[in-house]
């Protein structure tokens, strides 16, 4: 009698579902293609990486001191990490007021706002790349305005420097860091913001000391993308940094089609993953660090 | 306490910053778009701008740059299979993952969407010598394969978040007054992860009509795609007819976005 009516019970609050706990195996032809399409070459790079000479008979570390025995390659994976950290800053400083604005708008400026957002990030890399060459180059519009102005004698070098490129990949990756932080600011309790002004604080007060630390998790989620994206923009670095400024993308894509040293290009793919997941991790922590700090 | 209504100092400053700061970013958005379409209607032989007379001579000229055709062919059949075979897979694995808070499904989670934060370029080459080590030749198939892989999240991410707005006691609901599973799935659940799916099939095929880290090592000259050739022709000659191919896509995208807007709410998803 007993168990026949905790079996009604239960039976009330969980209707018999024949198929339940067969759900899990619609992930099975993704985890297979993965398995086979992306972890199996994955771990193929990694034993590439340890082949000790360029024609893979023997294997050895000799690649990885290859890479950081010579100060040149030092160098390009500096400049490349640092490339992303400039660029990701630079983002941050004008990305955050235009969704600041976004947040402020009626809803048809927000519409006309999140399509000028959406626009660059749906158009094709090349293009906006492209946009930038003519913007940039000696007959461009940066050039012509400074020779009518008479601030310059000859038309400037602008293509192929490091600042140009830093200026095309922080208009180029803008809506990675614009869309997560636009996603936060709505978020945010508009009566915080009144309580801080109604208290007595200034808007500079209210935004460093309310504003600004509630929205971290936005901030780190759009600077983990833009960094990500802005490190590997091959075409970007390629196209506006020219021949004279390398990066690590053109380096393994050297090493890969134009010198066909496999072990080397796999060597420092694995070294420029793993500096980029490093920092991709750390940005990580800092976000669930300053979750944590929001509900505390 | 200072009168609210009273503009101070502060308020003034904080105005001016916040507000030519975000006008400095709009325009930098908007600005390059704007340049290219301008210097596309160019009559001269040069990337000059403003241009020195208007005509739509290097438009007319597409039409007989048939590598760029055949390059523009190549990506859209390309993003047709990636799309479709990417949202059969994405949706599937999302319907798996969605509704489970198990160590395994986080899991696999995190590692269908590494391909966002990877270096793709790196995916790339270990994609190159994958196949060679296999024995497989290079072609369609082959570039299909590594472009899944890299669009594969996105229509996860948006799938994975209409899913998360899908009340259980629906299904519950649906299923206790004796629907079966496929008609649960069809009436109840598709319903509300439709848009997430339509944003998400829209993005996977943006993403690879315009990829470039796994094409530039899958690539072969028989399935040679646009956006390599246009850095090809960028890198080499700065060829004008860049500038009118910038043109077309740049149209394309407008009325695309502008479609996908109306039909799937795109802008909410992409949030």
């Amino acid at each position: 009698m007993v168990a026949s009516t905790a079996d009604t019970v239960a039976s009330a609050h969980a209707p018999p579902k024949p198929h339940a706990g067969l759900e899990w195996t619609l992930a099975l032809p993704l985890t297979a293609f993965f398995a086979v399409f992306f972890v199996t070459p994955l771990l193929l790079l990694v034993v590439v990486s340890l082949f000790a000479d360029s024609e893979m008979t023997r294997f050895g570390l000799d690649q990885y001191a290859k890479f950081f025995g010579d100060a040149f390659n030092w160098k390009v994976l500096g400049s490349t990490l640092f490339l992303g950290v400039k660029v990701t800053a630079l983002t941050l400083l004008f990305g955050y007021p235009l969704a600041w604005l976004y947040t402020r708008s009626g809803p048809r400026m927000q519409s006309a706002l999140i399509l000028v957002v959406i626009l660059p990030l749906l158009t094709s890399v090349v293009v906006r790349t492209f946009a930038w060459v003519v913007i940039l180059g000696r007959d461009g519009i940066v050039n012509n305005l400074l020779l009518t102005l008479g601030l310059a004698e000859t038309p400037l070098r602008l293509l192929y420097t490091e600042n140009g490129l830093v200026a095309a990949l922080v208009q180029v990756q803008m809506p990675l860091m614009v869309l997560p932080l636009i996603t936060t600011l709505t978020r945010l309790d508009p009566n915080l913001l009144d309580a801080s002004s109604a208290l007595g604080a200034g808007p500079w007060r209210t935004f460093f000391k309310v504003t600004l630390p509630l929205s971290l998790p936005g901030i780190v989620a759009g600077c983990l993308l833009t960094y990500a994206a802005s490190v590997t923009a091959f075409i970007t670095q390629s196209l506006v940094g020219g021949g004279q400024l390398l990066f690590m993308p053109q380096y393994i894509y050297q090493q890969t089609i134009t010198l066909h040293n496999w072990p080397f290009a796999a060597a420092i793919s694995m070294v420029f993953m793993v500096s980029v997941l490093g920092v991709v991790m750390l940005l990580n922590l800092l976000g669930r660090a300053s979750k944590g700090y929001i509900h505390a | 306490m200072p009168d609210p209504r009273r503009p101070t100092w502060g308020s003034f400053s904080f105005g001016l910053v916040m507000g030519s700061l975000s006008t400095a970013a709009l325009l930098l958005l908007a600005a390059p778009t704007l340049v290219v379409l301008l210097t596309s209607f160019t009559d001269g032989y040069s990337l000059k701008f403003p241009p020195p007379s208007y005509s739509l001579r290097w438009y007319v000229s597409l039409l007989d740059a048939w590598q760029l055709q055949d390059a523009a062919l190549t990506s859209l059949q390309l993003g047709v299979v990636v799309t479709g075979v990417s949202v059969v897979l994405g949706t599937a694995a999302a319907l798996a993952i969605g509704r489970s808070r198990k160590a395994w499904a986080r899991g696999l989670d995190g590692l269908f969407m590494s391909p966002l934060v990877l270096p793709a370029l790196a995916f790339g080459l270990a994609s190159l010598m994958f196949f060679s080590t296999a024995g497989i030749e290079l072609s369609f198939l082959t570039l299909a394969v590594g472009h899944i892989v890299v669009s594969v999240p996105y229509v996860l991410r948006t799938t994975l978040a209409s899913l998360a707005q899908l009340d259980p006691a629906l299904l519950e609901s649906s299923e206790s007054l004796g629907a079966g599973r496929l008609y649960t799935f069809r009436r109840v659940t598709l319903p509300t992860i439709r848009n997430g799916i339509g944003a998400g099939a829209f993005i996977a095929f943006m993403s690879s009509f315009d990829n470039i880290p796994v094409s530039l090592f899958m690539a072969d000259a028989r399935n040679e795609v646009l956006p390599i050739r246009m850095w090809q022709i960028l890198e080499n000659s700065l060829d004008v007819r860049a500038a009118a191919v910038s043109g077309v896509l740049i149209v394309v995208t407008v009325l695309a976005m502008v479609v996908m807007e109306r039909v799937a709410g795109l802008s909410r998803q992409l949030r």
